[in-house]
Formats: structure tokens, sequence, C-alpha cells
């Protein structure tokens, strides 16, 4: 069995999957019933300065498939709405009833140090937590405030915070990145620079996520009228993957801790993550969508999985894919890969064939066979782009193999065909 | 009247009932929307099936009706009584990978009953008008679809039926748990709604009619007139009180008022292995029979009804009883000889045995009614056409069951219904 025991930033876990700060992390009821059903542990639902928010009727909007599967959530929904004073005595049962499971606690507050660091204080007092997350993300409602992503959008901003909290509090702490930049990296090395021991992303998406064509209004509809709010779940982890790997190959982040965060729903994804640089996941949308229960799947399915790879505990599978995360230049040239059909297992159903036919490169041909077609392809138009196999239903019908061609490896710098080649040498 | 517990609410209700919301939304989510589909293909009438079943899955039910109904204005019916199983769904890929289709049949119901249920105006509109006029003899599924065609075409149509009410086996041949709540007549009203189709009951070919006078006053004439005769078993009793064609006999449930249903024998034996057969011994069972027993004279393999059809009548309490051939009907029930088949031959055994039986339905096949044929070439007892569904008499086409075009379906009948409307368009515009 592999050890999925896990630290970040010097916090423990039992296992590497911990529910982000959102709805699930509210109080004490879910939380409990979090560490009940297996969850290694939770950050709780950013705390703020009394008096608390107070949140509107209607808070999710949801991006459902044709067969109303859940690809994305979002909400409008601000962060705790309850007196400071009651999270803090929850935690501080929680941790005493729970004490191997980890206890972040996210706070935010106004761009002021007596507001961060009195709040982090007031924290730490509880003698309750594991580590603190810094709320630099929201792109909702708090943003209109002077908070979340209006500081998080900031890379000065995210230093001089997580400095401040730093200073105020011996916890460690964790950063929590917004996606809502042009480049993560900026806001990555400023909280290193600010002295963050971890950074956790990403935050939500800003995001209209749904319009209501008989109101006329963006979903959630709050009284006729609608706001931005902030998308999660299974469409934005591919924006996710890329953020944490960005972090984990740049020379100035490369050793920051990540949490990876972002649409993580199954073990493969968490594997993924991981495989991308991060040491631990978060995950909000998949408990908010099928229950606590998932966590049972995740945990099993992550340590069968590293068993038949080999792999004895998360330090030997973090980072696994980093060195083969590269620029476009450093692609080769000159490897040369063809779809092939496997007869055998096609079904008849011509997908592959259309979309190459419509949309691509004209590179399956049909022949008729004995009461069925037979899908071919045709190597000399194929240029490798794997289309067809991802439109397939059939699992491994059509595989992508590459050719032999003995050529050696060579990157577009180096390729004769590039016509800035001649300027660089 | 027979008691039985297992007896349904009603014997007029339902026997597959519509998919919900819920089911077409999974359902339909299966299709895999393939290029050049093979359903489409084993469909007779062509429709458009990827294209009507993604738009159910995204909503856009009114849009998958009019998908359907452009290319068969019974679609409705198809829906509910097409074998399926041997046309599109046995084509569907779905089963070669998981050995079971989309219900396209389902479906189709599904997207026709919304539009049925709907109150917007019709989806389609008449062509602006020829002045051609064309005369329809049999408002069947092949004459009404062939009258719908050429109406929406902008010619001027009068249908000629005999009987009282529009529909033909839709009203009068299929069981009403395939066609519940008179969506026979539902249909003929909406194929109407298009305009340009005046229909004349009480109107048959050979009585007040003749082909002469019909092709002297119209520009051109169709005719779907069906199959008007039964065959025969030629046994001694076949006269005997309590022994009914099927075909009767679901024409007399079909007209009976719900509240007052035909009366069945406690013992029933249907004999024929056909889907007429099928529909009369079910439809029997459910009306209150105590024993039904369907009575063929080759095995299941043979039998005319698919094997999902088959499998319908044992589940709703039909003993399907194969290789015996019926000799004589009697006061107490029916005298049956074991056959078998050598080379493919059917063979009489000698070995006899009976069943009681109080009521005896004969479902052994349909005759052209030739009376009134006079001057049509006919082949194999049905009405010869060329490619183009002309006769042999110049201005004079036909389809559905009266000709030899394919099987004895709707589904084929409302094609060449289709079919026909478009050759005579071409040759009254060419």
């Amino acid at each position: 069995m592999a050890d999925l025991r896990s630290t970040i930033a010097g916090i423990r876990s039992p296992n590497p999957f911990w529910l982000a700060s959102a709805p699930p992390t509210d109080k004490l009821t879910n939380v409990v019933r979090a560490f009940q059903a297996g969850w290694g542990g939770v950050v709780w639902k950013t705390l703020g300065e009394d008096p608390p928010v107070v949140n509107v009727s209607s808070r999710y909007g949801a991006h459902l498939d044709n067969e109303r599967k859940l690809i994305g959530l979002n909400n409008i929904e601000l962060i705790s709405d309850r007196p400071l004073e009651v999270n803090l005595q929850e935690i501080i049962q929680v941790k005493r009833d729970w004490p191997d499971r980890a206890m972040v606690v996210s706070l935010m507050a106004r761009i002021e140090e007596e507001a961060w660091a009195g709040l982090a204080r007031r924290i730490a007092a509880t003698g309750a937590v594991d580590g603190l997350e810094l709320n630099l993300g929201c792109p909702h409602g708090m943003c209109e405030r002077g908070m979340g992503s209006a500081i998080g959008q900031v890379p000065d901003m995210v230093e001089q915070v997580t400095r401040w909290v730093k200073n105020a509090t011996n916890l460690p702490v964790i950063v929590k990145l917004t996606p809502n930049i042009t480049n993560i990296l900026w806001s990555a090395e400023a909280a290193k620079r600010g002295g963050a021991d971890a950074v956790s992303l990403i935050n939500t998406v800003n995001s209209i996520v749904a319009v209501d064509l008989d109101a006329m209004a963006p979903t959630p509809v709050v009284d006729g009228k609608g706001s931005h709010g902030g998308y999660c779940g299974p469409a934005v982890k591919p924006i996710a993957l890329n953020m944490v790997a960005e972090i984990a190959r740049n020379p100035d982040t490369a050793g920051l801790p990540v949490s990876g965060i972002g649409g993580v729903t199954t073990w493969r994804d968490a594997a993924e993550f991981l495989a991308l640089g991060a040491t631990n996941v978060q995950v909000c949308t998949a408990a908010m969508t099928f229950g606590f229960k998932i966590v049972e799947d995740m945990i099993n399915g992550l340590s069968n999985w590293m068993d038949d790879k080999g792999y004895a505990n998360l330090d030997q599978l973090s980072g696994r894919a980093v060195r083969n995360v590269v620029n476009w230049n450093d692609l080769n040239m000159n490897f040369s890969t063809k779809a092939v059909i496997d007869p055998a297992l096609c079904i008849d159903c011509g997908r592959c064939h259309i979309v190459c036919e419509d949309t691509s490169h004209q590179a399956i041909r049909i022949d008729q066979g004995e009461g069925r077609r037979i899908f071919t392809v045709v190597n000399e138009e194929c240029v490798g782009c794997n289309l067809c196999s991802h439109v397939c239903p059939v699992p491994d019908c059509i595989t992508m193999q590459p050719e032999e061609n003995g050529l050696p490896y060579m990157t577009w710098p180096e390729d004769p065909r590039n016509p800035m080649r001649a300027a660089a040498e | 009247m027979t008691l039985n517990a297992d007896i349904p609410a009603s014997p007029y209700a339902d026997l597959t009932p519509p998919l919900t919301a819920v089911q077409a939304l999974a359902e339909s989510n299966r299709c895999l929307f393939c290029y050049d589909a093979a359903c489409v293909r084993a469909c007779p009438t062509g429709i458009d099936i990827p294209s009507f079943i993604r738009s159910i899955a995204t909503g856009n039910l009114k849009g998958a009706a009019t998908t359907i109904l452009s290319e068969n204005i019974m679609g409705g019916t198809c829906a509910r009584v097409c074998p399926t199983e041997t046309l599109c769904e046995q084509a569907c890929v779905r089963n070669t990978a998981e050995e079971r289709p989309v219900a396209i049949g389902r479906l189709q119901r599904h997207a026709t009953d919304h539009l049925f249920a709907r109150k917007g105006p019709h989806p389609f509109a008449r062509a602006e008008a020829t002045g051609k006029r064309v005369a329809v003899v049999g408002a069947g599924p092949a004459g009404l679809s062939c009258a719908h065609r050429l109406a929406s075409l902008g010619h001027e149509v009068t249908v000629y039926e005999a009987k009282p009410k529009s529909g033909g086996l839709n009203e009068y041949g299929l069981a009403p748990y395939k066609m519940a709540d008179d969506f026979a007549q539902r249909e003929v009203a909406f194929i109407l709604e298009v305009g340009g189709i005046t229909v004349e009951h009480g109107r048959r070919l050979g009585a007040d009619l003749s082909l002469e006078t019909l092709r002297a006053e119209f520009d051109a004439v169709f005719l779907g007139v069906g199959l008007g005769g039964n065959n025969r078993l030629n046994i001694p009793g076949e006269e005997r009180d309590g022994v009914e064609n099927a075909t009767a006999f679901i024409e007399r449930v079909r007209q009976a008022t719900p509240d007052v249903p035909v009366a069945v024998g406690r013992s029933v034996v249907v004999i024929g292995g056909g889907n007429t057969a099928v529909d009369a011994a079910i439809q029997a069972k459910r009306l209150g029979a105590e024993d039904v027993t369907l009575v063929y004279r080759r095995g299941r393999g043979q039998m005319g009804a698919t094997a999902w059809e088959q499998e319908l009548a044992q589940t709703n309490g039909v003993v399907l009883k194969t290789f015996a051939a019926p000799v004589a009907i009697d006061a107490t029930g029916i005298t049956l000889e074991r056959t078998r088949l050598e080379d493919g031959k059917l063979v009489m055994t000698g070995e006899r045995y009976s069943l009681p039986a109080d009521m005896v339905l004969k479902a052994v096949g349909q005759t052209l009614a030739r009376e009134a044929l006079d001057g049509l070439a006919l082949s194999g007892g049905k009405i010869v056409i060329d490619d183009d569904h002309r006769t042999s008499l110049d201005k004079v086409y036909a389809g559905g069951d009266c000709v030899a075009s394919g099987e004895d379906l709707t589904v084929q009948s409302v094609q060449d219904g289709k079919l026909a409307a478009l050759a005579i368009h071409r040759h009254l515009t060419a």
C-alpha cells in the first residue's frame, strides 16, 4: 500500500485530499461530516473581521452538459457570514476531536496591516490551527470592497499582505492565488518574496456561467438581476494544471510548495496535479456535486494506481511530469505520429471520418466492408493531430502510433524551415 | 367475462408507455450522432434520426418533431408501431458496443407527442396553388401520406375512403395498446390541417367510384387501397360462431367505446405468425381472456412477427405453440396437427391433438380485393408499379400494401405515398 501521508509547508495530513475554503467548510457540522468521511484536512471557509458579511439569496449557477452532468459551478457567495468568535470556537472543538486532520483557516481583510495581522493573531490564538491561507482571489463581491481578487491581481499587494501575516504569527502561510491575471508567475513570485510557505491555486475564475433566457439575466438570478461570479469545477482543471506547472517549472518559484485546486473530481485528477508539482490537492465542487463520500475512491484509487506504478509515497510522485513540460520551441519537429484505427473495435459510427473530413485533413477513408464500413487512415494526409482518437466513442479503438523515422531530435530554432534560424546563427 | 388480477387497468392503455422527460434526456444523450448513420439507411422513410435525437438532447423538441415529420408525416404512428428492432434500432451502432441500441422509436414518440400537444402553428405550409387536382383512393397511411405531400406541393387533393373514418389500418387494424388515446384520429386531423385535402367517406372503388371516371376527372390518381380480403384456413368448422378474422376482431375492439369493451372468450386461439396475430393475441389477453394461445404452422424463426413481438406476447401471457397446423374447429375447440420442416418444406406428421377454444381468431394473411381494379396489371396478387410508383394505367399511381414495394409495414406505406406524390408532382409540373 502506497503511503498517502502528506506534508505541505509543515502541515501534516493523513492523505493529500483537503476540502477547499468554500461552503463545505463553513461550519462544524459540515467539517465533522467531512472528517468522518475520511478527508485529510480542510481549509475553513474564509473568516473576516466582524461584523460578518450578509449573503444574498440564490448563490450558485451551473454549467451543465446536455445530460445535466455538472461541468462547472459558479457562485456569488461571500466569505463566512457568521460571527468570528462562533467560527473560532467551532474550529477549536473540531481540532480537539480530530487532531490528526489538517486544520487550515482562510482569512481575508482590508488592505491594512492591522486588519490582516489582527485577524491572523486571533485565529492563531485558538491554538487549534495548523496554518493560514490568505484569500486573495474571490472575483466577486469582496473585490468590490477592495478585498479578494482586488488584492490578488496586484503583485505588490500580494507580497505586502503575505509579509504582514507572516510577521504576525508563527503559523505556516499559504497564499491562495487568483487565476484572473495575465501571468500567474507574477503573483506567485510576489507571494514567495513576501515569505509565503506555500501557494494554493487556483481560486475561482471570474465568470458569467449562464444566462437565464426567460429572465434575460445571468444565473444565479437574484430578483431579476445577476452578477459575475467565481467559476470552478471540472471545466477549470486545465487552466489550473497549466498554472501549477508554470510555477513548478519557473526557476524563481520552483520548490515553492503548491496546493493544487481546480476541478479535482477523481483520484486521477489528483495524480495529474501531483505530477505537475503539487504537494496536495483541495476539492470543493466534486464534494458539492456528490457529497463527501467521493473521497473514498480518491484515496483508494490513488493508492492502487501508485501501487501499480511503484510509487511508494507522494514525494516519489510529486513533480514527476514537470521536466516534460516545455515551451513549444523545445518540441521535436522531427517527431511524427499517425492515427491507427482498430477495425475489430470500430462500431461504424463514422465520427472520426466526418470530423477529419469537415474540420481537419481529409485523412480517413471509407471503404465498404461486409455489412459495414471500414475506416482507414491515409498516412500521407494524417498529421497526427489526435482529433479522431478524441471523438471516437470506443476506448483504444483509435490509437496514435509514432513513426520510426530515424531522425534526430530537432527543435524549431534548429529547424532549417525556420526563417528566423539563419538570423539566430 | 373472466376476471383476472393481472388485467391492466384499461385494456386500451399504452402497453409501452411514453418516455418521461428524464428518460428522454438520458436516452437522447446515448446517440453518437453518427456520420451517414446506419439507422437512417435502415429507415424506409429515411428520417434524419441523429439530427432529431440531437434536437431532443438540446431541448429543441419542436425541431426534432419537424425533422421527423418532414420525411414521415406519420412519424407519430411509426414511433408506436414500427418494428424498430428490425429497422433503425437493429442498425444502431450502440448494439455493437453495448448490445443495447438507442431507443429511437420511443424518442421519436417523445418528440412527436410534444408537437401534437402543442398550441402553435402547423409546422408545414402549402406551396402556391398549382391548379392541378389529384384523386387519392384510400385514406390509410399510403393515401394520406401521398395526399399530404401533394397538398404541401400546392396540388388540390380529394381522398376517397370507403370507411367512415380516415386512417386505414392505423384506425382499424392496429391493436389499441399501440395506438392509445385515439392517436390515429389526432394524427389524421394534424395531416389534414395543412389544407388542400378533402376527404369523402363512404366512397368505394367499384361501388360509386370507377378508375375510369377518376382518370377522366383528375390530373392523376393514386391508389392506396390496401388489402381488403382475408385468406381462409379452408378447414371444417371455419364458419362456426366464435371464429373470426383477427383483422375484424381488432377493428371491433378499436371501434368499441372503452366503457363497453369487446367481449372475448375464456380460451382464445389465434392462428398465424405475423404482427396481426400478435396484436390480436395480446389484445385478447388484455381484454380478459384466461388462456390465449398463438398457433403457428412453422417455427419461431419463420414467424413474420419479430422476436421482440414474440417476446412481448409471451410476457403478456400469450402461449406460443409452433409447428402446429389447424385441421378442424368444432364446438369444444380446435384440432391441430404437428408439423415439421424438411429442407424448408412443411410436412404434416399425422399426429393430432386438440386445444379447447371458445374463440378462434384467424390471422393468416390478407389479399388484394381485385374487383374494382380492372385494367391494372397485377403480379403475385399485388398491383404492379414501376420505379415511379406508376401502374400499367396512364396517370394512375399506387403504393402501400396493395403494391409489392417491400414489407407490409406502415412506414413502407408512408414512404410509398411520399415517393408517389413526388413522382406525380414531377409529372404534373414537367
